[in-house]
């Protein structure tokens, strides 16, 4: 098993820990998850699944907790929605 | 989009301790087992694996993940159950795929959520659960060179703050809302359980025990986009702590939507269970912080009887029964011991907001009488977290009760519903 993965974030090319959750990777990343309803920046909370702060786009698939999926190699993600 | 549909005896709802011991008690007595859980590998919160192996698992939680596995329980991981569609049947998603489940008899082991509280500014980037931002660090975010407070309540400060000095952080203060008097008489009352006090007095020599400070809680935070630092207080002095992470919680919430959507009594917040975990619902079973927040030994033991009935083998586990009726007195005095200080409830000013997924402010919710007045003026508890943040938190600060929980449990994609629209329910029941 590879040591790291890459993935894109906002398509900018992501090398993380193999294990690493998106969540994870956008923070060590220096962005934020989403945008909430007022404009503001927000991420991660809970770790867990349960507060949705870690909302992004993954593969296209809208409003997925990222603290609750592992990063896999050329996974696309987009923040901020 | 696929649809699945399974049969077993016995499902059990979690793969956290509870869920674990339920499914190994099980599948001892030859029953067919299925355990869903909605993290990507089982272990729930407190065993959940780490990365770096900073955070390392207990020898103990390594040799019941090892049972289990050998178990042959079949555990769906990823996956979460979105509602009950008919009788004995929940349905559940797994990467946008329904799983329809058919089961003879339930065991809810939903464990707990961290109960946050809203103070000014704890929607900014960088302030998190205690146990949220431990997740995160076991799920690669890298805390070395960080300055991380801790902030909340209840035993599970020591032991994140023990853990994020080994992952490198600095932790520069463990600040708990409880009493100094109220936590020194629940330690005094564990002198009976030396292994506890033990792990206590390593955790703070980790810390540095003169950085565990008693009788203070969090008045605010400063930053712009980002977090910058958090002001404590004591109620008499405050200070302003630069940090990068607050990692505040104020002690767990049992995880009770599940239940309650298949009408299991309800009380004080937790699953209401009989001495064989029983619930008021015959077939549903339920064990762990979802019956009541007590920790992980209750967990285990509760788990082992849970899935002994629901397999009908209740007779091999009649031992455990005194051990559990023990345990519950330490839950009972730790929950007292770390109970919130009214204070807490004065934190939210007009504009903070407390429904973060809908932005609803303090000030909007005033006037209000309950959940349900509040959700159909102001969306208070509308997203996609259903209420399980800011219905937790009003609760706390104005006594409301939960609302009724309705189907989704979570958000789903509309694949996975609408086979149910094209059958009636009857119908379902008849072709599982």
């Amino acid at each position: 098993m590879p040591d790291s993965v890459t993935i894109r974030i906002d398509g900018q090319t992501v090398r993380v820990p193999h294990g690493t959750s998106v969540a994870a990777a956008i923070m060590m990343n220096g962005g934020f998850c989403r945008t909430s309803v007022q404009g503001e920046p927000r991420s991660a909370v809970c770790g867990m699944g349960i507060c949705f702060e870690c909302r992004a786009a993954v593969n296209g698939v809208a409003q997925q907790r990222t603290c609750q999926i592992t990063c896999v190699d050329e996974m696309q993600v987009v923040t901020h929605g | 989009m696929a649809e699945t549909r399974l049969h077993c005896d016995v499902l059990v709802a979690g793969a956290g301790p509870a869920g674990i011991a339920a499914a190994i008690a099980a599948r001892r007595a030859g029953k067919q087992v299925v355990v869903v859980d909605d993290n990507p590998h089982p272990g729930g919160q407190i065993w959940r694996g780490s990365m770096s192996g900073a955070h390392s698992t207990s020898a103990a939680a390594r040799k019941w993940l090892q049972r289990f596995r050998a178990s042959g329980a079949e555990l769906l991981s990823s996956t979460r159950i979105v509602t009950a569609p008919g009788a004995n049947t929940v349905l559940a998603e797994h990467e946008g795929n329904a799983i329809h489940i058919h089961y003879d008899a339930l065991v809810l082991a939903t464990g707990a959520r961290e109960l946050l509280l809203p103070f000014p500014g704890w929607t900014l980037p960088g302030v998190m659960g205690a146990g949220g931002l431990q997740a995160m660090a076991k799920a690669g975010l890298p805390l070395r060179g960080k300055r991380v407070v801790v902030a909340g309540t209840g035993p599970l400060l020591l032991a994140v703050a023990a853990a994020f000095v080994h992952e490198g952080a600095t932790v520069p203060g463990v600040f708990d809302q409880a009493s100094r008097e109220n936590i020194t008489a629940f330690a005094a009352s564990l002198l009976t359980r030396p292994s506890l006090l033990m792990q206590g007095a390593g955790y703070l020599a980790t810390i540095k025990s003169w950085r565990y400070r008693q009788g203070w809680w969090p008045l605010c935070v400063h930053g712009e986009a980002t977090l910058q630092s958090v002001v404590m207080t004591n109620g008499s002095d405050t200070v302003e702590i630069a940090c990068d992470y607050l990692a505040c919680g104020f002690h767990l919430v049992p995880n009770i939507e599940l239940g309650a959507l298949l009408h299991c009594r309800i009380q004080n917040g937790a699953i209401i269970a009989n001495e064989h975990q029983q619930t008021s619902v015959a077939n549903v079973f339920t064990a762990g912080e979802a019956a009541g927040i007590a920790g992980l030994p209750q967990a285990l033991v509760e788990g082992e009887i849970a899935g002994a009935y629901a397999a009908g083998a209740g007779n091999q586990v009649r031992h455990l029964l005194r051990r559990r009726t023990a345990l519950r007195k330490v839950a009972a005095r730790m929950n007292h011991a770390y109970r919130l200080r009214p204070e807490l409830r004065a934190l939210p000013q007009a504009d903070t907001l407390i429904c973060r997924c809908e932005d609803v402010s303090w000030q909007q919710l005033q006037g209000f009488s309950g959940m349900r007045s509040a959700k159909i003026h102001t969306r208070c508890g509308m997203g996609p977290c259903q209420g399980r943040i800011c219905g937790a938190a009003m609760q706390f600060l104005a006594g409301w009760e939960a609302d009724t929980h309705r189907p989704p449990l979570y958000p789903v994609q509309l694949s996975t519903l609408l086979p149910l629209a094209a059958h009636d329910t009857t119908h379902l029941e008849e072709s599982i």
